[in-house]
């Protein structure tokens, strides 16, 4: 074994340049601190997303050649189960997923947060789900709001506000929790499908609205509006209107000259003193070995690979792994019940195909506690969600809905006529922890590297199973409603596979034996370790993290620098 | 090397028997010719692919609608031949139009067999060599020479696992191959399917737009189709011009 080659030592190391470590960069540079950004990817432009299906959407580029595919996680739904290996979905890139991904960006809704305290209050202790190792987060949605509001306007989302300081607007949503201002941007425009579905929802007495997007729709901070080409999904912007964190914090932080972004390192351990503290990392780029010294670790790489950073980086202090003293390193994981949609088929075309996934119409009535669960039989609920955006490979993949078999001359005359006639919703739901949900190392599969994989064991439970069933009655009906002739709802689901949605396994907490990180997301057993990323979250909520994970990472980067002589010595 | 002792199980020669001059049967030498699509569907054995015929350009050299200079990348030449008689059945020549074959699926799965598809190379193998084993064995001809509703039937016969030989089995493998047939017939024609925009037009896609305005999305299927491959712009070619692009904190690479 090589001796790593010991670099001169910075203030900030963050391992992973992407949704979160992006953000963190800038109120740490801003403030004066020296950062090392370690990214497992390169650097993308413009010109690296054409509008093509096939590669972006079907083969998977560029994500499918780089460092996360080749440490796909293995799933399996239970400990008698033995593990398979599946895909990863997430993509290494400075920037990261916030690169191709659909750009939703919403705020948890003030239940999300207190999901014990106030389902206790409402329905009684009796109803958190058994198993279930929910807990409140260490504050409640006010906390949080400053970050939400900053990331918004720094970031760049826009967005259709529906509760301004207590005032609340039907035209945007109106159980979402107090805010202090407007978005900086108008929502993206509807289309007509988006206008059938949102006056199908007005009719059943529901309150429909366009729901906030990291993708600009106005000239921001310099970069053009969207131009509504569609590949979105999959795919980046050929003009940056997406609001990546490629295209904003990272380079404002590169410009203060405080931030060296380090591409194609692929950080292999913490490394931890004699004191307990971290000292730095050991990351390999090209054929050699590095040791970053620094001051503070924030490691913010994505739910799997923070969780697979810790397990790996043993040491005397830490035999079980980093952080790992109360066993906490992998617990309370949860995706995010993201399948079980329902399909339609409607009598006429729908204009879809053009459009993207963040255009689109929200429904919020059946999310967290926005209806009344007192004779029903689980918490939490799902936001349901319609958008625009149809691609003809997929097109032609559309379900036939039993009027022909999936081949042959009255199948393409089938997908001739109704290409553009589908819808597939989707609807994101409460998920939540449970005490046979976890994430540890697998112990056979390993990575290129030598080192094991992550394995993931979790399934949904009877709540998540209900909820399914719950949103999947109200899509249809809505569905219905806008002039479906058809409608499909697909399977509940039980193995919670590998997702971009992956929450847990670092969980935020006050209680240091049942989460690893403070309230501030340093690590209860190492003060000078912070994490970022959605892993610290303790409840999904039931729609997109990436903007309150974004919120979370600045606080974390600000309390830092806030507190620097006191995390450091 | 006598053509017909080939298909029954020789596995030498292939290429050679492929570049006789005379056509292999009468429905090749039509479709040379150029008969319209309602006639090559009439066509009783649809054996003929669009691959072997490219390949008997040279000899023959009285069609205009082939290809010139144009290899099997990964597939041999029965097994592009029992694949195009496949995709005839998927996604027919038919009526209401153009098919897989006038997109050249078989085409574009031959290219990402040799590229990102490789891992599936010897499933293809195994898969037609199964399918035109069973042909011989229940109807005693292969595959692309058997009537299209015996073609169908055998290939029912796989979706639904009723034939062994495949992997994993006989609808993993159909359902492989109709998923690649589709790939071929509606991807971006820069990866050798969607010959002419026929995928797109089939579906009244209108085509890659950089912008998309109101109107245009108002338009609907009444849109006129403007037929560009993501590829056709510049901005993604490798010889764009560099200049003329942003790539304000995206130049690392360079």
């Amino acid at each position: 074994m090589v001796m790593p080659k010991r670099l001169a030592k910075t203030d900030v190391v963050i391992v992973g340049m992407g949704a979160a470590g992006g953000v963190a960069a800038l109120p740490l540079t801003n403030a004066g601190l020296k950062v090392i950004g370690l990214e497992a990817g390169g650097w993308l432009s413009p010109r690296d997303f054409a509008p093509d299906e096939l590669r972006n959407g079907s083969r998977n580029w560029p994500q499918s050649v780089q460092k996360a595919a080749s440490e796909a996680p293995t799933v399996r739904a239970t400990s008698n189960d033995t593990a398979v290996q599946g895909g990863h979905p997430m993509m290494n890139a400075v920037g990261g997923t916030t690169m191709h991904y659909w750009a939703q960006s919403w705020r948890l809704n003030p239940w999300d947060f207190k999901v014990v305290s106030e389902t206790k209050k409402r329905y009684g202790e009796s109803r958190i789900p058994a198993g279930s190792t929910i807990e409140d987060w260490p504050f409640g949605y006010q906390e949080l709001e400053p970050y939400y509001d900053k990331i918004e306007y720094t970031v760049g989302i826009s967005g259709q506000a529906g509760n301004v300081q207590g005032k609340k607007n039907a035209a945007g949503n109106i159980f979402e929790g107090e805010r202090a201002r407007e978005y900086p941007m108008k929502p993206l425009r509807s289309s007509p499908f988006t206008d059938l579905m949102g006056n199908a929802a007005q009719s059943l007495g529901w309150n429909p609205f366009q729901g906030p997007a990291a993708i600009a729709t106005e000239l921001f901070d310099g970069r053009p509006p969207c131009q509504y080409h569609g590949f979105c999904n999959k795919g980046g912007c050929h003009i940056k209107a997406k609001s990546s964190t490629a295209f904003n914090v990272i380079p404002k932080a590169v410009d203060t000259g405080n931030l060296e972004v380090v591409t194609f390192a692929r950080v292999t351990k913490i490394v931890t003193n004699d004191n307990g503290r971290v000292s730095g990392v050991e990351y390999i780029k090209g054929s050699e070995t590095f040791f970053q010294p620094a001051d503070v670790v924030l490691l913010a790489s994505y739910a799997y690979e923070n969780v697979r950073l810790l397990q790996l980086s043993k040491s005397r202090e830490f035999p079980n792994g980093l952080a790992n003293n109360a066993g906490q390193v992998g617990r309370h994981y949860m995706t995010h019940h993201q399948g079980a949609p329902v399909t339609a088929l409607f009598d006429r075309d729908l204009h879809n195909w053009y459009g993207l996934p963040a255009q689109g119409v929200a429904i919020d009535e059946w999310a967290d506690d926005n209806f009344d669960h007192s004779n029903l039989d689980f918490i939490g609920g799902a936001n349901l969600w319609v958008h625009t955006d149809r691609k003809p490979m997929s097109a032609a993949k559309m379900p036939t809905f039993g009027e022909t078999r999936n081949w042959g001359s009255d199948w393409k005359a089938f997908i001739m006529k109704n290409a553009d006639r589908t819808n597939t919703s989707y609807i994101q739901k409460t998920t939540l922890p449970y005490e046979d949900n976890y994430l540890d190392l697998d112990p056979v599969v390993k990575d290129p590297l030598g080192f094991p994989v992550t394995r993931i064991t979790a399934r949904y439970r009877d709540n998540e199973k209900r909820i399914a069933a719950f949103s999947q009655e109200k899509m249809e009906q809505w569905y219905l409603e806008a002039g479906a002739i058809k409608t499909m709802k697909y399977g509940l689901g039980n193995i919670m596979g590998a997702t971009t949605h992956a929450y847990g396994g670092t969980r935020m907490g006050l209680n240091s034996e049942t989460n690893v990180v403070n309230e501030w997301g340093f690590a209860h057993e190492v003060p000078n370790l912070g994490v970022l990323g959605a892993s610290v979250m303790g409840s999904s909520g039931s729609r997109n993290p990436t903007l309150t994970v974004q919120a979370l990472s600045w606080r974390t980067a600000e309390y830092l620098a806030s507190n620097w002589r006191s995390i450091v010595d | 090397m006598n053509k017909k002792n080939n298909r029954n199980g020789s596995r030498d020669g292939n290429n050679s028997g492929l570049l006789e001059e005379t056509p292999v049967n009468p429905s090749r030498r039509k479709l040379l010719k150029g008969v319209g699509l309602a006639g090559a569907a009439a066509v009783s054995t649809i054996a003929t692919s669009h691959v072997i015929a490219a390949d008997s350009t040279s000899t023959n050299g009285n069609s205009k609608a082939i290809a010139p200079r144009e290899a099997l990348e990964a597939l041999t030449a029965e097994e592009a031949e029992t694949l195009a008689a496949i995709c005839d059945c998927l996604i027919p020549s038919d009526k209401n139009g153009p098919g897989a074959r006038e997109a050249r699926a078989v085409h574009y799965i031959d290219k990402s067999l040799a590229s990102h598809n490789s891992g599936a190379r010897q499933n293809y193998s195994v898969g037609l060599n199964a399918i035109n084993e069973f042909a011989r064995k229940t109807r005693g001809k292969s595959f692309p020479e058997l009537l299209l509703d015996q073609q169908n039937s055998i290939l029912l016969a796989v979706q639904s696992n009723k034939i062994s030989g495949f992997i994993p089995n006989g609808s993993g493998f159909f359902n492989m191959l109709r998923s690649h047939t589709i790939d071929g017939t509606f991807c971006d024609p820069y990866y050798g399917g969607n010959q002419d925009f026929v995928g797109w037009d089939m579906l009244h896609y209108p085509g890659i737009r950089l912008g998309v305005s109101e109107a245009d999305v108002a338009a609907g299927a009444s849109l006129p189709p403007n037929h560009q491959s993501a590829y056709d712009h510049s901005t993604y070619t490798k010889l764009a011009d560099n200049s003329s692009l942003d790539t304000e904190g995206g130049d690392g690479y360079a």
